[in-house]
């Protein structure tokens, strides 16, 4: 549509030292002084942040005005005649800076990088004349972050960031006068303070007053590489800063998911990659070491149980003895496990090995443990497993709904929108058994019972129904199987499922009228949704209620399963999964089978195979002799570990491809040194459907080689005869694999750094927002299904009388395998932690911090009780990243019919004091 | 550089939790069913006056319980100097605190001999506090035990209120109550101009404003009708805040009238609730004013039992400290329950203040002159003046007089004839040296100018202002030099910490104006970026009574 140029805003023209500029509404005397490239000294202001106007070096004198303006916060007004350069104007901002100045000790002591000290030394400022404050003395109570506050300006600027923008809370400006102060929490240490260690304040912090703990700030970097963040799903944009192959430290990048935003483990989480730990030479297990079910891993000494060899006889090893199984027992007798922290082009490249070398769909990786039923419900129903929206849609939203997750701890920078929408008067709506920490800034809290999220659900829906608000004309035009769905509803009064859920029926009401007459709506949802026997079913009442209310196919409404790992999306879209060729195009499809042979000129298996927890299975069962597994940790993140542990020590022949000697590496026959994630080059798909560059920073350790490179190494000696020379290359192919993502461009993702698909075709934006006109199935229409009570597999009993939830932890990644290694995240959380209710610790009289025993049907283990008012009594929580206190060990691997994801969030134990 | 990295204890939670008994204990502070985070300053008192402080675990609970971070409350608890945050391994103050001004006037009067004494006498259970000044500058020196003011104070007085048990601050006696201000006619004003049914009476009350030209007796002077007519003329809902945080060292005019006769301020505040169409009435009272805080609930109950009109909604909120709340954007963030800072203006608070809402706000006095302006007609009210000046003036008039006391005077009356007729002249042995015709911040004046007329827009080429008509008086027995330095430590107190000018020039100012040589460019230079560059009236006023020093005493240097 042509935009007239009478219907856009006039630029304001007004003149500055002289010179005649124009600026665009709304934009500050500051801001354009700086897009014109004339220098104003401010402080306080930093883009991203709200202008505050308190340092007041940016004074500007403005014709018939009393006093001086700051121009960080005026907007000019036609044919202003304003100077920052005046007598006057100078005079207050040198004696502004030398203020300043005079109360801090050498800030240079701090950063190399003083805002301060520059502007000081542009306006010529000299020795300060003004008697210095008394200092405080230095906070280094925190593991990530020293707080020198002799350095301190007053400038706010941490207040900001921490509060306005990452809405974390944590930092105050306490007293008053020449004692206002910057405090945390009630002017605790910072270490003992309620801190996440986002870092949002550092990189905010112009005197390094907050800078990264151990003068890390005061060394030079060397260069400088923009990448994205390894951690989880919401992709955030980072940039390393590194010297002599180290990476120092870690600043936030503008990026689409982000906007220079990062957590903990992003921004400190990075010195895994250089632990004492890292796998520098492939190992082969020594004859004398036979493998046995038990895990007794020291991974100080690996050489314990493997030798080292050289790549040549490793590779031999480790393709010879897949191949010979296969020779040996068939194309099934082998399965692969590839991994969501790769990159899309190396999860491509396994899958493609699996299913050509191999010659079987026996290939899965951890999505089968986080979203599989999600994606099994959202492809039945809608036809696409990702999300309809993304994240950054909640500042187009009216009601934002989030059940199931904890995303101040799980996706911490999406949470920090969250939060941003919710004071915005965005209205949040919290659904889980457990309060978290996001729950202080919604307007709904349903803390309902442990495993009733259909009962809930359904009733929601129900009063969607009876109060009229259901939309009729999308239900009709766009949707099928209303009939049935309503009919079933009728039997999911509110006052009906109240007792069953414990949400009063008025709140259930409330909360249908608020989320389905609202202008748009999202659905954002976690692990809580689907990692349960009925996770299928909890996710189909989630697309029900947004379908049945047209809360989808627009901006700011939708579905948005929040992905858990960086790339899970990616190694989804390409084919890690075994009923599916990349983009999801079912194995059984004969059309979709015979493209994909041509496209790679091999056989192709048509029957789909097997999933995670049906490979442990089929190893017990003999089926299975021979694994390859690619950065996947099965042996700490599979449900019952015991029978997890005992299938791969079962193994004919495991060869295991990663940078650390993990759990299940200690099983390996083959183990080949891999790259971490800063040392390789490649694509990566976040929540939001974008496909992002992660760049090179550094080089491999040791013999250490880049997984792309072992993959196609493996592939050759497999028998298959593939040229890939670089990510690039493969990247390329997966175009003309995968139509939705033919239309992105190396070239294009050098240069955006991120490409949203669908983009079909060159040149093509790229589309955040899908289902704006159908639903990819066939008729274009999606499919309502109903869903019905059903209870958790393991049910508590007099026995095993509490519901133990597992999940993640902000400080620790997954298995523990990187985080538990980054030296600042494993001195934030050193040590294994069960939290509970406080009164369900006085039960059995212990303490906080005191070593508790929880031990279900399947195991024990040993960790410190923390209390948690959040949780209720009856329930506890444990994080599944500690290796001596491994959760899994104790969780039910009972499945999911339809997304054969194990029951994480529910199983029955007993605890003790140990 | 390096050093080993600190580790986090198992049984350590990131910050501090909320004891179950600790949210029970605060459900007694807060409305449990409506708490409001505007209401924290309130909450923050009900603990302060229960427990005799603000403990750190209570201060959890009551984050918590109004959904805010600990650090959102702490900042708000500290910022206030009625609050004493105490910590788990602090110890608690004393169960009494006497608070003595410091101020010019009381020091004058022998402050600090007095706070001398007090310390060597001090006994357990008692601490002293220097503070600014408490608004009873006419019997200084003032000391307030616990909340009841003692004027012309001894330590001996002050010792034995302490023992007495007696500690809080009585109504005012001489207040005329509600039954009998409607008695003698009172709201009938307000009544007549609700039931006026000819077309926009309301105008008719804003020309009679204009007529009389009442002006913002706060300090500022702004026009009251002009005001009434921008905020009318802003989109509902509208707000109403009433400034009496009467805080300007040598200032007692409000707490004078209110002792008084609370009502006719009430009906003024009601008329123009009326008149610009207000949905909902603050009245902000400064902590210090306890009596008359008891007064004003208990007259405002009875106006709301049985109302000559629908009145509004009307909370009366309770300061905690803080001088910058006086100033009107600094006020409105302490209503909202936040610390008082000024805000940046634009845009101003006429159009965006209270909650973001247009907001009228206004002194005490200025409404209280309303119901009588509207009797009297603006013509009583203009002919009254003198030097060409018109109307009346509240002067607060204290330090070396015979009469201290507010004495109501034609405005543009000079110091001198408010010496000579209203105060039966100076002290016997003081001869007038010097004044400060607008409080500390109004700046000082010479006695070679006691001839001017003291009102709005009079002084302002003598770098001086009238404020809040706050009239200070000086002999030669006085040292001007002093009093500055009283003035500047004062602002240093009271700046709220926003702004570098006048957070760090304040104190940098006093510090330099403590040492026996004054470096006068070096001043000159702090007092420019002050007046120029700070966000609000007190950094921008504060050189004021230091230049005059500067500029009229040069002998004292």
């Amino acid at each position: 549509m042509a935009v007239r140029s009478a219907d856009l805003p006039r630029p304001v023209s007004f003149t500055l030292n002289g010179c005649k500029l124009d600026a665009h509404p709304g934009e500050t005397i500051l801001q354009v002084a700086k897009r014109y490239r004339v220098e104003i000294p401010h402080l306080c202001y930093k883009e991203g942040l709200r202008a505050d106007g308190n340092c007041r070096a940016c004074v500007v004198e403005i014709e018939g005005e009393r006093v001086l303006a700051p121009s960080c916060c005026r907007t000019p007004k036609e044919g202003a005649i304003i100077s920052s350069d005046s007598e006057r104007a100078r005079h207050a901002q040198r004696l502004v800076l030398e203020l300043l100045r005079g109360d801090v000790v050498d800030e240079c002591n701090y950063t190399l990088n003083s805002e301060l000290a520059h502007w000081s030394e542009k306006l010529g400022v000299g020795t300060p004349r003004f008697p210095m404050r008394t200092q405080p003395p230095a906070d280094l109570s925190h593991p990530a972050i020293s707080v020198n506050l002799d350095a301190c300006i007053q400038c706010t600027r941490c207040v900001r960031a921490c509060r306005e923008t990452q809405a974390n809370d944590v930092i105050g400006y306490a007293g008053r006068g020449s004692r206002a102060r910057i405090v945390f929490d009630l002017e605790d240490p910072m270490g003992q303070s309620s801190c996440v260690a986002c870092g949002e304040c550092v990189q905010a912090c112009p005197t390094g007053a907050l800078m990264p703990a151990n003068g890390v700030g005061l060394l030079p970097s060397d260069k400088q590489i923009d990448s994205v963040c390894p951690y989880c799903g919401v992709g955030c944009q980072l940039t390393y800063h590194v010297a002599d192959n180290r990476i120092l430290r870690v600043a936030g990048r503008d990026g689409p998911s982000n906007h220079d935003r990062l957590c903990v483990k992003g921004r400190y989480g990075f010195d895994y990659v250089s632990h004492r730990h890292r796998l520098t030479h492939p190992l082969i297990r020594r004859d004398d070491a036979p493998k046995h079910a038990e895990l007794d891993l020291d991974p100080d000494d690996p050489l314990r149980d493997f030798r080292e060899a050289s790549w040549e006889e490793a590779l031999m090893r480790a393709a010879g003895g897949l191949k010979a199984i296969r020779d040996r027992n068939g194309s099934s007798a082998l399965a692969g496990f590839g991994s969501a922290k790769g990159s899309n082009e190396e999860a491509y490249l396994f899958q493609k090995l699996v299913r050509t070398a191999f010659g079987s769909n026996n290939v899965d990786h951890c999505t089968r443990l986080c979203h599989a039923s999600s994606v099994a419900a959202l492809l039945q129903m809608i036809g696409s497993g990702a999300v309809s929206n993304p994240v950054a849609d909640v500042s187009a939203a009216e009601v934002i709904v989030l059940i199931g997750s904890n995303p101040t701890e799980n996706h911490p920078v999406a949470a920090t929108f969250f939060k941003n929408a919710a004071r915005d008067g965005k209205t949040l709506i919290v659904m889980d058994p457990r309060r978290t920490e996001i729950a202080r800034h919604a307007d709904y809290v349903l803390q309902f019972k442990p495993d009733t999220d259909v009962a809930m659900l359904n009733a929601i829906m129900h009063a969607v129904i009876e109060q009229g608000l259901a939309d009729e004309d999308f239900i009709h035009h766009r949707t099928e199987g209303y009939a049935a769905l309503k009919a079933h509803l009728a039997d999911y009064p509110p006052e009906k499922m109240e007792p069953i859920c414990g949400i009063p029926a008025s709140t259930l009401r409330e909360v249908a009228r608020v989320f389905a007459a609202s202008k748009a709506s999202m659905i954002f949802w976690g692990m809580g949704i689907s990692q349960h026997v009925h996770g299928t079913d909890n996710a189909r009442c989630l697309i029900n209620l947004a379908l049945i209310s047209g809360q989808i196919g627009r901006r700011g409404t939708g579905l948005h399963p929040l992905r858990g790992q960086n790339n899970v999306q990616g190694a989804s879209d390409v084919g890690l999964i075994p009923m599916v060729f990349p983009d999801y195009q079912r194995v059984d499809d004969t059309a979709v089978r015979t493209r994909f042979e041509a496209l790679w000129g091999h056989k192709l298996d048509p029957r789909p195979g097997l999933t995670v927890v049906e490979i442990m299975h089929a190893i017990h069962d003999g089926q299975i002799r021979g694994m390859y597994i690619m950065g996947e940790n099965p042996a700490m993140s599979d449900p019952n570990l015991n029978h997890a542990r005992a299938a791969l020590a079962a193994l004919d022949h495991l060869v295991v491809q990663d940078i650390f000697m993990t759990e299940t590496a200690h099983y390996a026959d083959v183990v080949l040194p891999a790259s971490a994630f800063p040392e390789k080059t490649g694509t990566f798909t976040n929540t939001d459907r974008r496909v992002q560059l992660g760049r090179q920073a550094l080089d491999p350790p040791g013999e250490a080689r880049q997984d792309l490179r072992i993959i196609v190494d493996m592939a050759h000696r497999l028998g298959l005869h593939w040229d890939y020379r670089s990510p690039h290359d493969v990247f390329d192919e997966m175009r003309r694999a995968m139509p939705s993502i033919a239309g992105i461009t190396w070239d294009r993702l050098e240069a955006e750094s991120a490409v949203t698909y669908p983009c079909e075709h060159e040149g093509d934006p790229g589309e955040e927002v899908i289902f704006i006109h159908e639903f990819p199935r066939q008729g274009g229409k999606a499919l309502l299904v109903p869903a019905g009570l059903r209870n958790a597999d393991e049910l508590p009993d007099q026995d095993y009388p509490l519901v133990l939830i597992t999940g993640r932890q902000l400080e620790h990644w997954h298995t523990g395998a990187m985080t538990r290694r980054a030296s600042v995240l494993d001195a934030i959380e050193p040590v294994p932690v069960a939290s509970l209710h406080p009164d369900q610790l006085d039960t059995i009289g212990a303490h906080p911090g005191d070593p508790i025993r929880l031990r279900s049907r399947r195991g024990e283990v040993v960790a410190h009780a923390r209390i948690d008012g959040g949780l209720r009594k009856g329930q506890v929580f444990l994080p599944f990243c500690y290796h001596e206190a491994a959760a899994n060990l104790l969780t039910n691997e009972a499945l999911d019919p339809d997304g054969k994801i194990p029951e994480f969030k529910f199983c029955a134990i007993q605890i003790e004091v140990a | 550089m390096s050093r080993e990295t600190v580790r986090r204890k198992a049984s350590q939670s990131k910050g501090r939790r909320a004891g179950s008994s600790d949210l029970t204990q605060v459900n007694r502070y807060i409305d449990v069913d409506g708490c409001k985070r505007d209401h924290l300053i309130e909450y923050l008192h009900r603990i302060q006056d229960d427990c005799g402080y603000l403990p750190a675990n209570l201060l959890v609970a009551l984050a918590e319980r109004l959904r805010m971070a600990p650090a959102e409350v702490y900042e708000v608890a500290s910022f206030y100097h009625h609050f004493d945050v105490v910590k788990e391994d602090g110890l608690p103050p004393p169960a009494l605190t006497v608070r003595v001004c410091d101020s010019i006037s009381c020091s004058l009067n022998g402050a600090e001999a007095l706070i001398g004494e007090l310390q060597l006498r001090l006994g357990d259970g008692l601490r002293i506090q220097r503070v600014p000044c408490v608004g009873r500058c006419e019997s200084a020196p003032v000391a307030v035990v616990g909340t009841r003011p003692l004027g012309m104070a001894t330590a001996d007085q002050i010792l034995a209120a302490a023992d007495s048990g007696n500690h809080a601050d009585g109504i005012p006696p001489q207040a005329r109550d509600y039954r009998s201000y409607r008695a003698q006619g009172g709201y009938r004003q307000l009544q007549d101009l609700v039931a006026d049914s000819t077309p926009d009476p309301a105008d008719g009350v804003i020309r009679a404003l204009d007529d009389a030209r009442l002006r913002g007796l706060g300090g500022a002077g702004f026009p009251a009708g002009r005001k009434w007519r921008i905020v009318r003329d802003y989109p509902a809902p509208r707000l109403m805040a009433v400034n009496i945080d009467e805080g300007e060292p040598g200032t007692f005019k409000d707490r004078y009238y209110l002792e008084r006769d609370p009502h006719r301020f009430l009906e003024g505040m009601l008329i123009a609730a009326h008149v610009v169409g207000i949905e909902r009435i603050y009245v902000y009272l400064r902590d210090e004013y306890a009596g008359i805080r008891t007064l004003l609930q208990r007259e405002l109950q009875a106006l709301q039992a049985d109302p000559p009109c629908r009145l509004p909604p009307i909370e009366l909120r309770r300061g905690a400290g803080a001088y910058i709340c006086g100033e009107e954007s600094a006020m409105i963030e302490s209503i909202e329950g936040k610390r008082g800072m000024p805000r940046l203006r634009p845009p101003y608070i006429a159009e965006r203040g209270l909650f973001d809402r247009p907001t009228l706000e206004h002194n005490m006095e200025t409404l209280y002159w309303v119901p009588e302006i509207l009797e009297k007609g603006a013509e009583w009210f203009l002919s009254h003046g003198r030097n060409g000046r018109n109307g009346l003036r509240s002067y607060s008039v204290s330090g070396r007089v015979k009469r201290p006391g507010v004495h109501l005077a034609p405005a543009g009356i000079s110091v001198r004839g408010l010496i000579d007729e209203y105060c039966d002249g100076m002290l016997d042995g003081h001869r007038l040296k010097a004044y400060f015709p607008g409080g500390a911040s109004g700046g000082i004046l010479p006695a070679s100018l006691d001839h001017l007329p003291l009102d709005f827009d009079t002084l302002n080429e003598y770098g001086c202002f009238i404020g809040s008509a706050a009239v200070i008086v000086l002999s030669d027995q006085d040292s001007v030099r002093a009093q500055a330095l009283n003035a500047m430590r004062f602002f240093a107190h009271e700046s709220c910490g926003q702004c570098t000018p006048c957070r760090v020039g304040t104190e940098k100012a006093a510090a330099l104006m403590a040492r026996p040589q004054w470096d006068q460019t070096l001043l000159e230079e702090l007092c420019q970026v002050m007046e120029d560059a700070s966000i609000c009236g007190l950094g921008q006023a504060a050189p004021n009574p230091l230049r005059c020093a500067m500029r009229y005493f040069p002998e004292e240097f």
